[in-house]
């Protein structure tokens, strides 16, 4: 018999008998089983998941949940066909042993696996002093059970919210408690909201957009303390300029941890970061050599884009778990010639403040900026983002009609400045500096982060922050 | 039954709102809010939506598959 | 054939039943030369590219020649297109102007300020429909022509009520409207003495219903009323009221695309349905997939099969070749509605078609701003026209044809049945 026709034989044997194990049981679990199931993976599957719940829509928890609109646990996500799965849900996992291929439970159990997917994803940063953070009326927003207790706390009408950090969901959140008619102060450490994902010229005009719809937004500011009274419920904050502000609601936006800590131990490329892996979602060893059994996909993961230099990307996008959970699935049960890199170009959406923000490209790669169509004073417009000559990214502000050939720009990493629009050119047209903040000033983790060493980048590497 | 929007494909056209208004809103003039769940007297409505949709944005389950039970 | 002859037998009325071969050729090239400065776009992606591409202006001005071809004088039916309104309509403008027009009109027809005036449209819908059938039923022979005694009377009668277009003067500007249709040629047949004189009078019919309709909005002006031309010029929204010349051109396309467009195609799904053996009773048994049927049937007859305003401002490099500045640029969603390279088996109709990503409605920011309305319109009727009529089958097939090659569509379609329900 052939080698081929051996290998060949192996891959149907593995898809008709093979175990697979998905530790994550979100969106891109969910995802990656289905595909499993479509390309006909027949074998044993089972799905790990920490929260009690069946995998849930995320984004909908910090808009139309926290209005009052759709109770946070109507947010049940569809499923696209049967997936045949031995469902562990409420159970975390705490281990991974690699030589006996077995996840360890957080019940004791352990479960074996021929091949696994890591898709644990991130949790919400907590606040960092443990005694406040056990404050009543002190909320993260990241899993339904969060967002229902702040929209019941919201309910109440509290005399003030605060928002700690300004990134994308702190400022949904802002933009919500501005509908529901509720006081909010946003404290934010960098220089101006969203700044990390799009830098200052933008940033500027997002925190127009949120003084101009009454939020209280300071910048220049951390948040040093928090006061509860005689019945554990925050009252007060105090800031690092030494104003105290009496609040009733305080929601910690600080940005998100990768659920790693389980994989201590393993030997696997783990970290801050997330869990590295090559573009076709194969997991690396701790020693950098690419492992044969162990996939990753969605905010957990970290890979290599060939279009941004080969820089490993780590991105927390809704798109981002469904192309990966889907490449995971197909790379799972093939093997060279069948695999697919995934190769996503990186897009977000959000929509704050009566404005639809989305996103393309890494934006955070450029230092330069042009504004191409439309007015910045109506907060209508699409820009686009420069590095080295080349289009790198783009945003658009309730202009996402435009979005795809900004897309198609820059996949062919087509010139930057771009060519000009037959119309409606805003009355800045000059490419301007982007203002991304220096690595080293404390900010909000940008949601898509490049890591490794790029010698002729500004800095050596994102360091994380601590406190 | 239960949707989900995918708000990347999603560029604001607003064919889906005026044929399920109490399911999907038009936030602002372009972002859409949507209920993930909405209730099966919906469904026609639903439908009448997602076939809207230029770029298919809407995906639905009309019916559960018949695993849905997870526990 | 080359493209120019492709274009040209695609535009005769002889091939109006069937253009599709002749975009089929045409696609070899999906960006093909077919005058010196007119560019036809067939092919999918190439399409889908050049509707979000910022270069490429659907200012009517812009255009070399307005709707026709190359000529030294301008093309007949050129002219009177380019008056489809003294001054600029949304569908012939560019941003700044095109985003803010579209604002003020959707202001009073659509989310997010008015959601709920399309869906309140419902109840006619199902009460004209009903009623419709109700008079073939009366008149007690077993033929009807479904253009004539169903589809048109429902689109015209909504835009009407939304509009605040006295319904009673429809038979005077559908007349008008007829006139116009039949007086734009893009095709060879254009430039023959009949049609010329058929343009003279579609130039002379589009001037009398200007009037109309400048009359009208002139009135609404003086006396402010209820529905969607009076709001409009009065509104004290964000981007203020429409001007009287706005609003009489805005109101022109949106009386022809509201009513016209919407004929055609529930005439197109009824047709369809009864052409492709097991469909009807398909949809008979499964009402629910009403709305994937008109999408599908949209992506094979297209009621809009293009619209002749687009020009390239800038050198535009696509489908392997370079558009000049300048050039006329046809988008034609019909042909690439049929792109094999997007759709297998694209002249199957196939109403479970997934992803299903088709540009019957256009695409960009054009995209039909009625959509929303016919569509609700267009599934309603189909679904009463479905439920009551029993056993219907089509007398003459391919029916005959209306004469406009954009706005392509059935002049009659009859149809033997063999009761009607109550």
């Amino acid at each position: 018999m052939s080698t081929a026709s051996l290998v060949s034989q192996l891959v149907d044997t593995f898809k008709a008998q093979g175990r697979i194990v998905i530790v994550g049981a979100s969106l891109g679990g969910l995802r990656a089983a289905e595909a499993l199931r479509k390309k006909g993976f027949r074998g044993q599957l089972t799905i790990i998941g920490d929260e009690p719940h069946e995998p849930y829509d995320r984004p909908p928890l910090s808009k139309q949940v926290l209005k009052g609109w759709v109770p946070a646990d109507h947010t049940k996500l569809p499923r696209l066909r049967p997936v045949d799965a031995d469902w562990r849900l409420g159970v975390a996992a705490v281990g991974l042993d690699r030589s006996n291929r077995q996840v360890l439970l957080a019940n004791g159990e352990k479960v074996d696996y021929d091949r696994l997917l890591i898709a644990t994803g991130t949790r919400a940063r907590p606040w960092f002093n443990p005694e406040q953070a056990a404050l009543k009326g002190l909320f993260t927003v990241r899993t339904c059970d969060d967002a229902a207790k702040l929209a019941a706390a919201l309910r109440e009408r509290p005399r003030r919210v605060l928002i700690v950090g300004s990134g994308f969901v702190g400022s949904e959140i802002a933009s919500v408690c501005r509908d529901l008619d509720l006081p909010v102060t946003v404290a934010e450490r960098g220089k101006a909201p969203l700044v990390g994902a799009l830098g200052g010229v933008i940033g500027d005009i997002a925190a127009k957009m949120q003084i101009d719809a009454g939020v209280d937004l300071r910048t220049g500011v951390a948040v040093q303390r928090l006061d509860g009274d005689a019945d554990g419920h925050v009252r007060a904050a105090r800031l690092s300029d030494g104003t105290v502000l009496e609040v009733d609601v305080v929601v910690a936006s600080l940005g998100s941890i990768r659920n790693v800590e389980w994989l201590e131990g393993a030997q696997l490329a783990s970290g801050f970061w997330g869990v590295a892996c090559d573009a076709g979602c194969r997991a690396f060893d701790i020693n950098g050599v690419v492992t044969d059994n162990i996939f990753v996909a969605g905010d957990v993961a970290r890979a290599p884009h060939v279009l941004y230099e080969y820089e490993f990307m780590s991105q927390e996008h809704w798109d981002n778990a469904v192309f990966g959970a889907e490449v995971a699935a197909n790379n799972m049960i093939s093997l060279e010639m069948g695999r697919r890199p995934h190769l996503p170009l990186p897009s977000f959406w959000s929509g704050q403040f009566g404005v639809n923000i989305k996103s393309v490209g890494v934006c955070s790669f450029g230092d330069e900026i042009v504004f191409t169509q439309g007015s910045i004073t109506q907060r209508r417009f699409a820009a686009a983002y420069g590095y080295r000559g080349r289009i790198v990214g783009a945003v658009t502000f309730n202009h996402g009609k435009w979005l795809p050939y900004y897309a198609s720009l820059i996949e062919q990493s087509a010139p930057f400045p771009p060519p000009p629009p037959g119309y409606d050119r805003p009355a800045i047209f000059e490419p301007m500096p982007a203002r991304f903040p220096d690595p080293r000033e404390p900010t909000a983790i940008p949601d898509v982060v490049l890591t490794g060493h790029d010698p002729t980048s500004r800095g050596a590497e994102f360091r994380p922050r601590s406190r | 039954m239960r949707l989900v929007v995918d708000l990347n494909k999603c560029q604001g056209y607003a064919q889906c709102v005026p044929l399920a208004p109490d399911v999907l809103q038009l936030v602002g003039e372009e972002a859409l809010a949507y209920d993930p769940n909405p209730d099966d007297s919906q469904r026609q409505r639903v439908l009448r939506a997602a076939a809207s949709c230029p770029v298919q944005a809407i995906i639905l389950e009309v019916d559960p598959p018949a695993d849905r039970d997870t526990k | 054939m080359d493209a120019e002859t492709a274009w040209a037998e695609a535009m005769k009325f002889e091939n109006r039943p069937n253009p599709y071969p002749y975009f089929e050729q045409l696609r070899k090239t999906p960006v093909a030369k077919v005058a010196d400065k007119t560019y036809v776009v067939t092919g999918y992606p190439e399409l889908l590219a050049l509707a979000h591409d910022p270069r490429i202006s659907s200012d009517i001005s812009r255009s070399p020649s307005g709707f026709g071809g190359d000529k030294p004088e301008p093309e007949p039916g050129s002219e009177h297109m380019q008056a489809y309104g003294r001054e600029a309509s949304i569908i012939v403008s560019d941003p700044p102007d095109h985003d803010r027009a579209r604002r003020q009109v959707m202001r009073h027809f659509g989310p997010p300020h008015s959601p709920d005036l399309m869906p309140s449209m419902e109840p006619l819908v199902v009460q004209l429909a009903n009623d419709l059938l109700d008079k073939v039923k009366a008149r007690g022979n077993s033929r009807f022509d479904v253009v004539e005694d169903f589809a048109y009377r429902i689109p015209v009668a909504v835009i009407c009520k939304i509009l605040g277009v006295p319904v009673e003067d429809e038979p005077m500007f559908h007349a008008w409207i007829f006139d116009f249709m039949m007086g734009t040629d893009l095709g060879p047949e254009g430039s023959t003495a009949e049609g010329r004189a058929l343009a003279e009078k579609g130039r002379a019919s589009t001037a009398a219903l200007l009037a109309y309709l400048g009359d009208l909005v002139q009135r609404y002006s003086k006396t402010p009323g209820e529905a969607l031309l009076s709001k409009l010029l009065h509104d004290d929204g964000p981007d203020g009221p429409m001007s009287v010349k706005e609003t009489t051109s805005n109101a022109m396309l949106l009386l022809v695309a509201g009513h016209d467009s919407t004929v055609n195609t529930i005439t197109n799904c009824v047709m369809t349905l009864l052409r492709n053996p097991g469909s009807w009773d398909l949809v008979r048994h499964r009402p629910e997939l009403i709305p994937r049927t008109i999408e599908e049937v949209q992506r094979l007859q297209s009621a809009v099969q293009f619209f002749p305003s687009r020009s390239a401002t800038a050198d535009i490099e696509i489908g392997g070749t370079v558009i000049p500045a300048g050039s006329a640029v046809h988008l034609i969603y019909a042909a690439a509605n049929r792109d094999p390279r997007r759709f297998d088996n694209p002249d199957r109709f196939d109403p479970l078609r997934e992803d299903n990503e088709h540009f019957g409605w256009g695409s960009g920011i054009h995209t039909c701003m009625g959509g929303p309305l016919a569509r609700l319109e267009v599934n309603l009727a189909l679904e009463i026209f479905v439920r009551r009529v029993e056993s219907p089958k089509l007398v003459v097939d391919p029916p005959p044809y209306r004469h406009n090659q954009v706005f392509r569509g059935p002049r009659h379609l009859w149809v033997d049945f063999a009761a009607i329900a109550d």
